[in-house]
């Protein structure tokens, strides 16, 4: 059952310097109960793109044209209340740094039940009942005393856990985790990554999981997209993906990811150059000034995302099994 | 400086800009304001010049508390005195007090306050503790007391008190303002360069300031005129029949509350109008030079 | 957090001591001979001298400063040359007039710029702040010296709203005609002080407002009302209670300005009037009352800030 439809998601911001182009012709569909993994670099556009999907984007600042459908029905550009119908009760975000995304002078307990009491109109000790089941289903040890501190109290893992149940508190049918662990401890994020896991399996959510990092997307997802300057350049199901890639720029992120069973002095590889501008792109293949195997055409036309395979499909004039050798080959 | 929270608690907090587009032009009403207060300097300087009714001496020859007319055109005061030549002959008492114990006040507390602040160690502590103690003790209290028992009054006394009395509050906000330039790489590099403290101060860390000092100093002006316009409404400030703002508005504050019944609204209504044209231009002109210059300002 | 009390107590105790210190030679290190003023046609240098010896003013200042500093302590803080009340009662009279002005003004510019603040932070940059914030430039360019004649000629002599000048009636002998009193003068030191809470507030308000945790708490559904009400004015009340101190502390010169026009027997008022008579016994005493007063009252609010914020107390 198709839950999320995105087609043709734009996204453009006016700045003092120019039109920012954030997010270029996204589409995807996602079902009930699957995993999608978007990922991309700083500044790819991941970010901004799940906050237009759930509409949190402000309307003066951005312009989002394109479609996003939850269960068939229109949200894009939807007006705010009715997309508070929607917020927390289906669909729901899980933030980046929990202890910029939690209130520093409310107490965690009251604002996990917040939601329980005006959505779901549960009474006060029965919405402090719920909060605290929640509280021991991520995870948080003695839940009765975690329930009255503040979010200064705890530890990062546990403000993250704090946050995953606040967005978990109504049983939204989607959540969207935007870079869940990136601020938190390695040896954490592992933990968080499976509880949202478990989570999801258990109440049968669909997620959509944002990072930059693919070793997180690796085992935890069903398709992944892979964003590059504001565009999908990538999008397979995951083991796919891993299996055969096609966008240069994926097997260079993928290589970039240093591996703890790498030897010990293993160079770390970094993609070279920058990001594009997304004021002034430029003409061709976004990826084009750090590809290793830009050919001529690359700079000249931008590649459209085309389907090779059945559920595969990427952005690229010369995709990896068919590319020649890496940079100074003859151009085809 | 008790008066000064109004003000300075709006010049130190910038307003916030959520908009998109943010022009950086400081604007024809900037402009305008900058002409305003332009005008009533040039006015104050030529006063000797222009063909102004005496406005200091009882004229027995004009109507008393007459509106305007001809010969008057903003009318006549309790003394049959023209209130628009007292009022451009007055404007120099706020301008000086204004804008020389502003400069006293700059001089005598943001110069220790840039060496202090570079410097740190214990010069530094001693003088912020100081300014902090001296600052707890109401200025408006202290002048009022100062000038009221150091007679005669005159302007320069004043203005030396109340520029000296403004010093601990300027040295703080200068203080503060290096501080934060102090600790900057850009500074630690000259240092790696050999640069003597004063070169660094004055060449590197100064034009920084200057932004700052202006839109600051602009706000202490303005401060102190509205210093110096509640002495003289308290009767304290210049002595009569000098004209000055404030002593209008006395003298016109003074018949309101007469037994004799007889009001003059116009030695009310233009001195007021006068000092609110003056402020307004001088808070605007601040507050716009401070965000023409504030790059944190700008959110996307 | 005790420790920090304790600091914020000493450096308090210092600095009463200063202001003490500050209002006896204030006053005394000035030109002036209070024994002159006394005795008036009756000065003569013999005459001067016996008076300045009962007077004590023949002993060092520093021994003049702790006399007069013990007989603080015990309650006593002279009595007037002039009138011959005890500067004890000159205050006591006069203190509870300038509370009610300082209560009554604040309240009122508190119940003008939340609302304010409130309505300009949800649509920054538009129309109404736009507004606003240019009526604040007009406010701080309308000191109490500049509108309270102007008030005065508008509303008490041409149109009869407001009482004029001298027409004072106390808080217990007629509370309607107090407060009918009060209104006109709260207004005009009112005005000076919601420029200041609009905009802390205001700004406050947007810097909160684009905050994480407000975008999270619209992703859970929250209506905008409630996000305002609940999650973003608490933390951004604090700056306007720690400007609360300094704001009050503002208001002294417009207190005395408003006093001193239409003749509320406050503070301010008794203060011009003793220094117009030479009356340095009771002005020492009011000035140290006053200074006094503003030092604990943002010692208070200081204080008030490191309960709601416990995140100042740390630093």
């Amino acid at each position: 059952m198709t839950l999320l439809e995105v087609e043709d998601l734009n996204v453009s911001f006016a700045t003092p310097r120019g039109t920012l182009q954030a997010v270029q012709g996204v589409s995807f569909e996602l079902e009930q109960g699957k995993t999608l993994g978007i990922v991309g670099e700083s500044g790819s556009g991941k970010t901004v793109l799940s906050r237009a999907i759930m509409g949190l984007l402000s309307r003066h600042s951005a312009t989002q044209t394109g479609s996003v459908r939850y269960n068939g029905v229109e949200i894009l550009n939807a007006p705010n209340k009715q997309l508070r119908t929607l917020w927390g009760t289906q669909i729901a975000m899980v933030f980046q740094d929990p202890m910029t995304s939690l209130n520093p002078v409310l107490r965690v307990g009251h604002q996990i039940s917040e939601s329980l009491k005006i959505h779901l109109k549960l009474g006060k000790a029965e919405a402090k009942e719920t909060a605290l089941s929640l509280l021991m289903q991520v995870g948080i040890p003695s839940p009765v005393e975690r329930y009255d501190a503040y979010p200064g109290q705890l530890s990062g893992g546990m403000r993250q856990r704090v946050v995953i149940a606040i967005a978990l508190a109504c049983a939204p049918r989607l959540l969207m985790a935007d870079e869940p662990t990136t601020g938190l401890d390695v040896t954490v994020q592992a933990q968080i990554l499976d509880l949202l896991s478990s989570l999801q399996r258990d109440r049968q959510m669909a997620m959509v999981l944002v990072t930059h990092d693919l070793g997180v997307v690796a085992t935890r997802t069903d398709e992944i997209i892979v964003m590059y300057a504001g565009n999908v350049v990538e999008r397979a199901p995951t083991r796919d993906l891993f299996k055969r890639m096609a966008m240069p720029y994926t097997e260079a992120l993928l290589r970039s990811t240093p591996r703890i069973a790498n030897p010990s002095h293993t160079r770390l590889i970094s993609i070279e150059g920058r990001p594009p501008d997304l004021l002034n792109p430029p003409a061709g293949c976004p990826f084009a000034p750090r590809c290793p195997y830009v050919q001529e055409k690359c700079q000249r036309e931008k590649p459209p995302l085309v389907e090779a395979n059945p559920g595969h499909s990427y952005a690229c004039w010369f995709p990896l099994d068919t590319a020649a050798v890496p940079q100074g080959a003859a151009s085809s | 400086m008790s008066n000064v929270a109004p003000a300075l608690a709006v010049a130190a907090t910038p307003p916030v800009v959520e908009d998109n587009v943010v022009k950086k032009k400081l604007g024809l009403f900037f402009w305008i304001c900058v002409g305003w207060i332009a005008l009533i300097v040039v006015l104050a300087i030529i006063a000797n010049l222009l063909p102004l009714p005496n406005p200091t001496f009882q004229n027995y020859n004009a109507p008393q508390n007459a509106g305007p007319a001809w010969g008057h055109i903003l009318g006549t005061d309790d003394l049959n005195r023209d209130i628009f030549s007292r009022l451009i002959y007055g404007s120099r008492v706020s301008l000086i007090i204004g804008f020389l114990g502003g400069a006293i006040g700059m001089i005598l507390g943001g110069v220790p306050a840039m060496f202090s602040a570079y410097r740190r160690g214990r010069v530094d502590t001693f003088l912020n503790t100081t300014s902090y103690v001296l600052l707890a003790f109401p200025a408006i209290v202290a002048v009022i007391g100062i000038v009221s028992f150091w007679t005669p009054r005159n302007i320069w006394k004043i203005t030396l008190i109340i520029g000296i009395f403004g010093a601990p509050l300027i040295f703080r906000v200068i203080r503060a303002s290096t501080l934060s330039y102090a600790t900057r790489d850009f500074v630690t590099a000259a240092k790696a360069l050999g640069a003597s403290d004063t070169r660094i101060l004055f060449k590197e860390i100064f034009p920084n300031l200057v932004p700052t000092i202006v839109s600051f100093g602009l706000i202490a002006v303005a401060t102190i005129i509205v210093l110096e316009g509640s002495l003289a409404f308290l009767g304290l400030s210049v002595q009569p029949p000098t004209p000055s703002w404030g002593n209008m508005l006395y003298e016109g504050s003074q018949l309101l509350q007469g037994s004799s019944g007889q009001t003059n609204p116009w030695l009310v209504y233009f001195p007021a109008a006068a000092m609110f044209s003056l402020l307004f231009c001088l808070n605007m002109v601040a507050d716009k030079l401070r965000s023409y210059f504030d790059v944190t300002e700008v959110k996307l | 957090m005790g420790k920090y009390i304790a600091k914020r107590v000493v450096l308090l105790i210092i600095i009463i001591f200063f202001v003490s210190v500050a209002a006896f030679f204030m006053v005394h290190l000035l030109p002036g001979n209070p024994a002159v003023t006394i005795l008036g046609p009756n000065a003569t240098p013999q005459n001067e001298a016996i008076l300045n010896h009962t007077l004590g003013l023949d002993k060092p200042l520093y021994e003049q400063y702790f006399i007069w500093i013990s007989h603080v302590f015990r309650g006593n803080l002279g009595q007037s040359f002039t009138t011959h009340n005890t500067t004890v009662s000159v205050i006591k009279n006069a203190f509870p007039i300038d509370i009610e002005l300082i209560v009554i003004s604040q309240l009122m510019a508190l119940a003008v710029a939340f609302p304010m603040a409130i309505v300009a932070s949800r649509r920054p940059n538009r129309l109404f702040d736009q507004i606003s914030n240019s009526a604040t430039f007009g406010l701080l360019a309308l000191p109490p010296f500049v509108i309270t004649p102007v008030f005065v000629l508008i509303f008490a002599v041409t149109w009869h709203v407001f009482p004029g000048p001298s027409s004072y009636s106390s808080l217990t002998s007629n509370l309607g005609s107090n407060l009918h009193d009060m209104i006109l003068p709260s207004i005009v030191l009112a005005l000076g002080s919601i420029v200041v809470y609009f905009r802390l507030l205001r700004n406050d308000l947007i810097s909160t407002l684009q905050e994480d945790f407000i975008t999270m708490a619209r992703s859970k559904g929250l209506s905008d009302r409630r996000i305002m009400w609940r999650h973003a004015l608490r933390p951004s009340s604090v700056s306007v209670l720690a400007s609360m101190g300094v704001t009050i502390a503002g208001l002294i010169a417009g207190t005395f300005v408003v006093e001193s026009q239409l003749q509320l027997p406050g503070l301010g008022y008794q203060l011009i009037y003793y220094i117009g008579q030479l009356d340095y016994t009771v002005v020492q005493g009011i000035v140290l009352v006053v200074a006094v007063a503003i030092v604990i009252i943002n010692f208070c609010f200081d204080f008030l800030f490191t309960i709601v914020d416990p995140r100042i107390a740390r630093e």
